[in-house]
Formats: C-alpha cells, structure tokens, sequence
C-alpha cells in the first residue's frame, strides 16, 4: 500500500499509544498504521489485549488516563481539507465537533452503555442538538425517525422508555441509532455483537451493513471472531501485542495469509468448524447395547406460581439420555432455559416436575429427584460442575492447591502429603506445572485459570461433568486448546460430558450429540453432524444458518434462514 | 405513583402505632417516676415531704394506674384533643413546651442539611474527578477531621473563634437583647448571626461522610461505558460528568434526608448543651433525667415520625431521580 488513496477519509500513520503506570510505561499501541475508505469496512482484528479497543478509542481522543497518543498522525479529511486528530486538544471544542458529527463510535456492552436513568429518547436527542440547530420538537422528530431506520418497533412510545426495558438488541439497535444522530461518515463499531446471541447478531450486522452502504459510510469494525470478518470486511488488519502484523483484502488474508499468528487464528477457528475426528472414549466405543448413564424424564421448573400469566415455564418438558462417554451439547440462545436445565439435573435449582435417573458404578439406579440432602452430597461427588467465568469462580484468596484441593478435604478424602500429591497430579493432567501450587489465581490467565477449574472438578474421579458456558470468556485460540483438553480427559479417564453453550460451532467440534433448546422446551435433539448441516426444525435451521461462516467467498449470513417465533 | 404514596402513607400508620408504644415503654422502664425522683430531689435539698400530699399527686398523675391504661390515657388524648399530656417539671401542656422546640430543631436540621448538601456536593465531584490530585488529598484530610473530631470540641473552638476574634456573642441562637423580642428584621438578622456556627458543626461530620461516599460511588461510575457513550457523542467533558455519572451517584444524598433528622436529636445532643441551642435534645435529655415521662414520650413520638416523613420523602426523591426503582 503506497499514499493515501483518493477515498480515505481516515487515515493513521504510525499511531503509537502508551499507559505510563506507576511501575513501567506500556506501550499498549505501536506503530499502528491503516486508513478508512468511504463505503468500505476495516475489520481490526485480535484477541484480548491486543489493543484494539485502546486504538479505536484513541481516534475519538477518549483514551482513559493514563493511556496517551505519543505518536503518530491521524488525518481527517473532508473536503480537501485535513485535520491532525492526534494533535488536537482532547478537551477542546475542535475535537467535540468530530465526535458524534464526523465519526460515530457503538461499542459491545449494550446493557452498561446507555444511561439507565435516561430515556432512550432523551439520549439520542441530545446527540441529535448537539450538532445541529434543531429546535426541541424537530430534534424528537429526528430521533423518533432514527429510531425507525434501525427498525425499532413503534418509534415514537419506545423514545421514552428506559434502557431495562429494551432487550439486548434493541438497546444495540438505540445504541447504533445515537451513532448515526450526527451523520457521521466515519463509524467505529467495537465488538458490537459479542453480548448478544448469534441471531440477533446477524440481524444487528444486517443492519449496520445497510446504513453503512446507504449513507456511504467508512467502518471500523472491532472483533475477535474470524467468522464475522469474513462476513462484512472488505479489508482485515490483524493486530497483536499492539501491533499490526498483517493487513489486506479480505480474500488475501483468508486464503493467503502471510503471518503465523494470522494463520494461527485462522486455523483455530475453522477447527471448530468441523466435528472433531476420533478420540472416542473406550466405553463409548465399546459395541454391547449402551445404557445411559443418566436420564432425564419429563423435566420442568416453573418459575413463580402455577398457573398464572406470569409464571414463567423455563424448562419445559425435557428429556434426554446421556450415555457414558458421550458428549452431550445443550445449546440455545439466552433465556432459553439451558443453565437451568443444567441446575435442574444438578438440583442445584428444584425441578417442579419430572425425574432424573441416574446410572451409578455399581449398577444401580438413583433416582436423584428423590434423594435426600445427605445422599445428594454423594451424587454432586460424581457429577461435577464447571463454570463459564473463570475469574469469578476461583475464590481469589485461596491458593490453587487449597481451589483444587478443596473438594477433597470437605470430603475428606485426602490431606498432608497425599493431598499434595493427588492436586499436583491433576494439574498435570490438565496441563498446569504443579510448581505453580502455592500461588494465587490471579497470577494465572483466563486459560491457566480455566483449567484450574477443570482440575477442581476431576478432584473427586467423577463420571458426568457438567460444563455450563466453560470457554465462553476464553479467547478462539485458547478456547480450542481448553476443548482438545477436555476431550483428552474424557478418553483418559471415560467420562461423560453435557455440555451448556451458546456457541454453536463449539458444540459442533465437541459434542457427538446436540439438543437445541428454545423457550424452554427442547426443539430437536440429535447427532451434532445433522443438527448442523441438515436442521429439520425451523428454529434450528435458523440458528445454525445465522452462525457467521469464516471464508469470505461463502457468506452464509446474507442468505440465512429466518425464524419468526409463533407468538405465544 | 399516587398509589404507591397512598399505600407508603397507609403503611405509616401502624410504624407509628407501634413506635408510640416503644416510646411510652422507654420512658416507663426506669424504676420510679416523676415523683420519686421529685422527693429526692427535695429531701437532698433538706425539704420533708408530706405522705399525704404524694398520695394525692399520685392519684392525679394516675401513677396507680397499670402501664396500658396510662398509654391509652395518653394516645387517645393526643388523637383525639391534640392534647399530649402535662409536664411536671415545668408544669404546662406539653404542646406548648414542645412546638417552639420541635420548630427550630427543624429549621436547623433543614438547613444543616442544605449545608452539607452544597458543600459535599461540589467537593465530592472534584475529589472523584481529580482522584489523587493534590487538592483531593487535602479535601480527604480535612474530611477525616471532620469525621474523627468529636462535634462538642469543635463546637467550642468555633465559639471561642467568633467570641475572641469576631466579637459575636455566642451560645443560643440570638442574643440576649432578642431573646424574648419579638420577631422583626433585627431579629431575624440576629438569628441568622448566631446560626452559622451549629449548622457548620452539625453539618461537619454529615459533609464529611457524603463527601466520601459520593467520592467512592462516582468513581465506580465515572469508567462505565455510558459516560464514554456520552464523551463520544461530543458533550463537553463537565456536562458528560454532571447529566451521567453523578445523576446516578446521587443516590445517597437523597438517602441523607432520612437520616439527618433522627442524628440531629440522638446525636448531636451534647453539641447542642454546648452551644445553648433551644433544640429538642437539650429539652429531651433534662426530661428523661427528672422522669418527666409526658414530655419525653411526646418528644421521642413526634421525632420518630418526623424520622418517618423524612424517610418517605427521600424514597419518593428517590423514585423521581431513578427511573430504575420507580418501575419496581
């Protein structure tokens, strides 16, 4: 790439950001170069830490402190003329009239960013004045007519409500509006559709992609999903350590990439495009007539009183079986009763109805549903948990080897040196040097810390884990390494898996078999391979076609099946 | 809304039923009543009492009577007559003793509350804003003074101050020439004189602790995403700060209104000694001391339902601030 071609309106040259901390100075940004063309998408890729957000911020000038621009240019331009952002004063009037007029910024948490004790309306009016000279009354009109570009129902009642009242993409949808109150010709995205489900993203990606064509905007895009470049870039910058190491059309870098790390993400990520290949526990491939291991009858909770308009059945009717050695998927969008379901076999949370068998060691049935508190303690030892957050779930002031360790001693089961030894043989079974025993979780990564939690759960040998979201958090890379982990144990040690995602294209490189839930009900259940290419159900077809295809010559977005829930 | 005022003032009925029984239990529970200790009292100071008489003076206060009948002797004569009993130290109604008391503890509190408002208000922004600035680490100082220092000794430091240095005649709320003048001009600049120094002090530790939670709520908030959404939109930065993050830090500043009324009475009873002033804890504390039980029950019942206005009130602000408990 030689000289800013004719059609950049943005570009950035040699961009250079730091974080003087009290210790060191982090150079957070290095050396960040690439431009902005009219009607064009940037995707800006990268994992956690890349310091991608950091530089999307920083053309707006709202870094926090103690981030600061130390070098670097940032042209704006607008009809022949051009601005140095960078050299702007971040509090000045000069670098107020960009924000919101020129370039236009929507970020990922659309529950924390809208004011909650202002109306949707009120928020994106003020946008509205603030750069125009409409009056009171033409600025609501104005808004009330944004609001209905971003398709939000009823435009004009909705202006007033308050954002606990929007779901997660209409907020977006408000959000995406404010964005566009200044008619900007520049818009900066930022993650924004990784808090919400994959259909509604499709539907927020659809949506952005119109605006952006129909006002002939330039678009930074910021993401860490590989399947979304390849659906709306047109050109991908790959950014790590605050570095861009590749950047190019969207065909080049997705068939031809030059860098490691590029190749590196991209392979992680189509991995998970496929059902994994062998690696069968021996049970499961054993060819006697199977038992499950634990099934699951008629299960339901209702949620609030019986029988009344507002009690919500949030398990409807389930059942499955779970033989061993089998993976088990449970996937759905939020709301769809999957953690429940999950806590209901666990009865973490009381069925209302139905019961759960399960198959134990020596052959017998227990009927969980029924156990007593005591004889429940003796099920939750073969049935573990792990969870999706893997900073919230390590108590961060107990030392790995008292998190690992834990299960063993309230059970009694092991202390003094035999403890020591049973927790540093599990870390080495999940992939963690035992030396690290005696620190804190907080010198470990979301990975590291993953896996310490996987280690506290195969602390009591048992048969089923049930794994509720466990490598949502986790970056694509890491989040491969934690499913070949998993799948590693399982073989080793014959284990059980029912496994609670959101994600579909996780569940379709781990699981063998998949139950898709909606509003509680299971919809379809059956081999992972036919659920994701061959759904039967309207609702699954939907799901799995709004899942976004990682290779830009296949977009499977733009021709997605579309599902329209009966109205109950 | 009207309804949720209905039910909340209907709620308040019982509150204050029951909280009408606790008073007149507290002021029962000493051994003894008003006249035990008004013969003490007299035979220190060498006075023979005459059994006779006692006996008499029992039968008219009723103190024969059981614990319940006394009760409903005196609340029925406070809803239906307004009529809260006689004092017999003073030997009046207690209404006329107790309006004039409960009207400048009042506007004393109301006004230490202004006080503590527009001070902490501004200085807990800067201190959020400009945390570790050097100017937040003297506000931080002198709000741990504020804070640690008892009320009764800066009440004294004060009086001395403006005795020595200002030449104010100190103590009470108006000098002596006004003290039973009626109310004119003079007057009313006079009181305004005197009431600088109780509502800095009352005020003191009140602004003190605002300024600190106001310093920890909005620095919670000054990094959500919503005050980036507003920087982003274009706003200038202090309108960013003022119409997000501190609408929604504001909380307990409404929340103060409920509790500065009762910390006003319990609390800063000893400030009050100090500093002569004609509020209800000085008049409250000699009571319950000569077990003038009528006085003190009325005082602690109207006090706790003042206490219950004023939490009723800052829900109500509550609710008008953040749309998020109204809708609750």
């Amino acid at each position: 790439m030689t000289g800013p071609a004719e059609d950049a309106v943005l570009s950035i040259e040699n961009l250079s950001i730091d974080f003087r901390l009290r210790t060191h100075i982090l150079h957070a940004v290095e050396n960040v170069s690439f431009e902005l063309k009219r009607g064009q998408t940037l995707c800006l890729v990268g994992e956690s830490g890349s310091g991608k957000s950091v530089t999307a911020r920083s053309l707006l000038q709202i870094v926090d402190r103690p981030g600061s621009i130390v070098g670097g240019r940032i042209l704006l331009r607008n009809a022949g003329e051009i601005t140095d952002i960078a050299r702007l004063d971040p509090d000045g009037q000069a670098m107020r009239a960009i924000r919101g007029r020129r370039i236009g910024l929507i970020f990922q948490e659309p529950m924390s960013s809208l004011s909650p004790v202002h109306t949707i309306g009120s928020q994106i009016t003020e946008a509205v004045r603030l750069h125009s000279d409409l009056d009171k009354r033409a600025a609501r009109a104005k808004t009330v007519e944004l609001l209905r570009q971003v398709e939000i129902p009823n435009p004009d009642q909705m202006a007033d409500r308050y954002t606990f009242e929007f779901s997660g993409g209409m907020r977006q949808r408000a959000m995406i509006a404010m964005a566009l109150a200044g008619n900007p010709d520049i818009l900066i995205a930022d993650e924004p559709t990784t808090a919400l489900d994959v259909t509604t993203q499709a539907e927020i990606l659809d949506l952005i992609k119109r605006l952006q064509v129909e006002r002939g905007m330039a678009m930074l895009l910021i993401t860490h999903d590989m399947g979304i470049v390849a659906e709306v870039a047109d050109d991908v910058a790959v950014m790590r350590f605050g570095h861009i190491v590749e950047r190019g059309p969207v065909d080049a870098i997705y068939h031809d990439a030059q860098h490691p790390y590029t190749r590196q993400l991209l392979a992680s990520t189509v991995k998970l495009t496929r059902h994994v290949e062998g690696r069968v526990p021996a049970v499961a491939a054993s060819s006697e007539p199977r038992q499950p291991i634990l099934s699951v009858r008629n299960l339901g909770k209702t949620f609030g009183w019986h029988g009344k308009t507002n009690s919500l059945r949030a398990v409807d009717d389930a059942n499955f079986d779970l033989y061993p050695g089998e993976n088990l998927g449970i996937v759905g969008e939020s709301g769809s009763g999957k953690t429940t379901l999950g806590r209901l076999i666990l009865r973490t949370v009381e069925p209302t109805t139905g019961s759960v068998v399960y198959h134990n060691k020596d052959g017998g049935d227990v009927d969980v549903t029924s156990l007593s508190k005591k004889e429940l303690r003796g099920f939750h030892r073969e049935v573990r948990l792990v969870f999706q957050d893997p900073f919230a779930s390590l108590n961060p002031r107990m030392t790995v080897k008292e998190v690992i360790g834990d299960p063993l001693i309230i059970n009694g089961l092991a202390k003094g040196k035999a403890l020591e030894e049973r927790v540093a043989e599990l870390m080495r079974l999940v992939g963690l040097d035992p030396m690290g025993m005696e620190r804190y979780p907080h010198a470990f990564s979301g990975g590291q810390r993953q896996r310490i939690g996987i280690a506290r759960a195969l602390a009591l040998d048992p048969r089923i884990i049930i794994a509720d979201e466990a490598t949502s958090a986790l970056d694509v890379s890491i989040r491969s390494q934690i499913l070949d982990l998993l799948l590693d144990i399982r073989q080793r040690l014959n284990l059980s898996f029912i496994f609670i995602s959101h994600d579909i294209s996780v569940v379709r490189y781990f699981c063998d078999r998949v139950a898709v839930m909606h509003r509680g009900k299971i919809v379809e259940l059956g081999e992972a391979e036919q659920i994701c290419t061959a759904p039967r159900e309207a609702y699954t077809k939907s799901l799995i076609s709004a899942v976004p295809n990682p290779d830009p010559r296949d977009k499977r977005m733009l021709h997605r099946h579309r599902f329209v829930a009966p109205v109950l | 809304m009207l309804g949720y005022i209905f039910k909340r003032v209907l709620y308040m009925i019982p509150t204050l039923f029951g909280m009408s029984l606790i008073s007149f239990l507290i002021i029962q529970l000493p051994p003894g009543d008003y006249l035990t200790s008004m013969i003490a009292t007299m035979s220190d100071s060498g006075q023979t009492v005459d059994p006779a008489q006692i006996e008499r003076l029992k039968e008219i206060y009723g103190f024969d009577d059981p614990f319940y009948i006394q009760y409903l002797k005196w609340i029925w004569g406070i809803v239906s007559r307004g009529d809260f009993g006689h004092s017999f130290e003073w030997n009046q109604p207690v209404s006329g003793l107790i309006w004039g008391r409960m009207g400048s503890t009042l506007v004393i509190s109301l006004l230490s509350l202004l006080f503590v408002w527009i001070v902490a208000l501004p200085i807990g922004i800067y201190s959020a804003v400009r945390r570790h600035s050097i100017s937040d680490h003297v506000f931080t100082f002198f709000g741990f003074i504020g804070l640690a220092v008892p009320n009764f000794i800066l009440a004294l430091v004060l009086m001395y101050v403006a005795y020595r240095y200002l030449g104010q005649s100190v103590g009470g709320l108006n000098s002596p020439e006004y003290a039973e003048a009626p109310w004119s001009l003079a007057k009313v600049g006079d009181f305004l004189a005197h009431l600088w120094i109780p509502i800095i002090i009352i005020g003191a530790s009140g602004t003190a602790a605002l300024i600190r939670v106001l310093r920890a709520n909005l620095t919670d908030e000054l990094h959500k995403p919503y005050v980036i959404t507003a920087r982003a939109k274009g706003l200038p930065e202090y309108k960013v700060i003022l119409k997000y993050p501190v609408r929604i830090a504001l909380n307990p500043f409404v929340s103060a209104i409920g509790w500065v009324l009762p910390h006003l009475v319990s609390g800063v009873t000893i400030t009050a000694i100090v500093l002569n002033l004609p509020t209800a804890g000085p008049l409250l504390f000699r009571a319950l001391i000569s077990q003038d039980m009528y006085l003190a029950g009325s005082f602690i019942l109207l006090l706790s339902a003042l206490t219950l206005v004023g939490m009723l009130l800052s829900d109500l602000l509550l609710a008008l601030l953040d749309p998020r408990i109204r809708f609750n």
